[in-house]
């Protein structure tokens, strides 16, 4: 019992911080209809500017981590602008290619500027204590992961059910031309969209730097995981995203509990089952 | 699926206009023989690094598999390693288990290489897109877990090594320097060039092209594009198994990494830089690829990875259709505004 306790909560806080990562995509991707592979550029530069940032500045660990997924988030713009309109519309392997080049050059800045090594990320003081929840000690930290992806679940909501803008989103991933042709400024909205994405993985980089050690190797390393989620969740659902996450995480967890032999194995193995049930993903449509 | 709604892509324009000059690569033999000329000028040029020159034939068999996949049927992969791996063990293990005959030992490569490629594409051919994207490297993921903790056979992290290579045809001995090596994997490439050009130029060549450029429309003409595919996947798959069982053959060992990711990646940056769609294109790729690799990577493994990266986003953004196409494209221009200029 008390492992399947276990098994839950680690596997919610590793679900969680995957959710946080790859949600920006998920919509990016639903949005544009673009295969990015870099995504995982935006979560590693978020962490490494975090660092930056309070080592630099001596900012409280909580500014800097907004501070660091804002500008990951403005550094986005230019990026929507030179590199990835104009793939727009062209084959998914032009998008793969391109991509790929650019988490090569991801990597290769933050290998040459901070060096090849792992970084750690400071928590906040009152963030290092842990807690008895009961049946065992949790680090305080992995609640807060629970917590903010709950947050970023709840605010997501709000924006794409509440605001003008959700609604503009929500049009231009059902049909762009639509969209367009009801006066909805789609290229704005591929804008926004690209922006609050990157700055979500910057987000996700940070908080889950405890589960996903930040290195120059990080954007490669956990593509796949990040793209798993994407593809099992649907594209372009935020809700998708989310029980992906959870689903993949816990299954991982699980297996490291129980049979860290074949951990990897099964976190594949799920995505593979799921997607050959579901090509489109559990809560894709058809595109 | 990718549709690449591109005229410009491959000769498949050219197919269609009949009378005009027949394309250098077109005559018999001819291309076979510029590769066979292009090795042998190498092997005169550079006799010290015939290690080096090996592992470009052997990759340029592999880009030459993928491009079957990728070039030819349009299957957008990211898992091709998985071929080439699969087949190395399974040549390495037949040579250390059953006999170290060598060209039995390619077609275990090509056999296993084309099994894996028949039940995993018969999964992932069903889906498009992302999703199959997805799946390949999934597909590649499981397999190079399941051959890491299958240790008995193939050696876990440490690699399947002590593998053993008899003379070929019982004669032919492997000498220390590499040349045999070298001149069976020259052979074993332009045998397999040589095949793959008859292929892609067959009517079975040509549908898949039909099926990359537009699938409904093969649909409505009558071709199965699932069938069609999956043979295409097959066929590359037997040639990446190949690859791989002369990689294991010509280096001895096999590791873990010749199913990762990392490969798959480089073979396709490979490819793409040749220009994908021309079996030429993925020669040239590859050698260009490697060369630039053995020089650039000796510096700092940092800057490399800048290197590929801003000639990935450069190909992408400026030459779609491959840089040695651009570059080719332009000495064709060049060469007619000479040629006028002195008509004239």
């Amino acid at each position: 019992m008390e492992l399947i306790f276990s098994i839950l909560i680690d596997g919610l806080a590793y679900g969680m911080v995957l959710f946080i990562i790859s949600v920006g995509l998920s919509i990016t991707m639903g949005l544009m209809r673009v295969v990015n592979l870099a995504h995982g550029v935006f979560a590693m530069l978020g962490g490494f500017f975090m660092v930056a940032i309070v080592s630099r500045l001596g900012l409280r660990p909580e500014l800097a981590a907004l501070l660091a997924a804002i500008g990951v988030g403005m550094l986005a713009l230019p990026m929507e602008k030179l590199l990835f309109r104009k793939v727009y519309g062209r084959s998914e392997l032009q998008q793969v290619l391109l991509t790929i080049g650019l988490v090569f050059i991801g990597i290769a800045a933050v290998g040459t500027v901070f060096g090849n090594s792992l970084l750690a990320v400071p928590l906040p003081e009152y963030l290092r204590r842990s807690v008895d929840i009961g049946f065992r000690v949790v680090p305080l930290h992995r609640l807060a992961v629970v917590a903010a992806g709950l947050v970023v679940l709840c605010g997501l909501w709000l924006l794409l059910a509440k605001t003008r803008f959700g609604i503009n989103i929500r049009a231009a991933v059902d049909k762009a031309k639509a969209a367009e042709a009801l006066g909805i400024d789609t290229s704005r909205v591929y804008q926004l969209g690209f922006m609050l994405g990157a700055a979500l993985a910057a987000l996700g980089g940070i908080l889950g730097a405890e589960l996903l050690p930040l290195e120059p190797y990080y954007p490669l390393k956990y593509l796949v995981l990040v793209l798993a989620i994407v593809a099992v969740g649907g594209m372009g659902s935020v809700f998708g995203s989310f029980i992906a996450a959870l689903v993949l995480g816990t299954v991982e967890t699980a297996a490291k509990y129980l049979m860290p032999e074949i951990a990897s194995i099964m976190f594949y193995l799920t995505m593979l089952v799921v997607l050959s049930w579901r090509p489109h993903g559990l809560f894709g449509r058809q595109l | 699926m990718t549709t690449f709604n591109n005229e410009r892509t491959l000769g498949f324009r050219r197919a269609s206009r009949p009378g005009v000059r027949r394309n250098f690569g077109e005559l018999p033999f001819m291309p076979e023989a510029c590769v066979a000329v292009i090795g042998l000028a190498a092997m005169w040029l550079m006799p010290g690094d015939l290690s080096f020159l090996t592992r470009i034939i052997t990759s340029a068999l592999f880009v030459l598999s993928l491009d079957l996949v990728l070039g030819y049927a349009g299957i957008v992969t990211l898992g091709h390693a998985a071929m080439f791996g699969v087949g190395a063990y399974a040549a390495g293990v037949y040579a250390i288990h059953v006999t170290a005959e060598p060209l039995s030992g390619l077609l275990m490569g090509g056999l296993f290489g084309g099994l894996i490629a028949l039940a995993t594409g018969a999964v992932l051919l069903r889906t498009h897109g992302l999703t199959c994207l997805m799946m390949t490297i999934a597909i590649a993921q499981i397999l190079l877990e399941v051959l890491n903790k299958w240790r008995s056979l193939t050696g876990g992290d440490d690699g399947l090594s002590g593998i053993m290579v008899e003379p070929i045809f019982g004669v032919i001995e492997f000498d220390f320097f590499g040349r045999v090596g070298y001149l069976y994997s020259l052979a074993v490439l332009i045998l397999c060039f040589w095949i793959m050009r008859r292929l892609v130029r067959s009517p079975f060549g040509l549908t898949c092209i039909g099926i990359r450029e537009d699938r409904f429309r093969m649909t409505a003409l009558g071709a199965s594009v699932y069938k069609h595919t999956l043979l295409m996947y097959v066929a590359g798959g037997i040639f990446a198994g190949i690859a791989g069982a002369l990689m294991a053959q010509t280096t001895q060992v096999v590791g873990l990494s010749s199913l990762g990711f990392t490969w798959s990646a480089e073979a396709l940056v490979m490819l793409v830089l040749g220009g994908m769609g021309h079996l030429w294109g993925a020669i040239f790729g590859t050698i260009l690829f490697m060369v630039v690799h053995h020089f650039a990577s000796a510096i700092d493994p940092f800057k490399w990875m800048f290197v590929i990266g801003a000639l990935l986003v450069a190909v992408v953004l400026l030459f779609p259709e491959g840089l040695v196409q651009a570059i080719r494209k332009l000495a064709v221009r060049q060469i007619a505004r000479m040629s006028k200029r002195g008509t004239s």
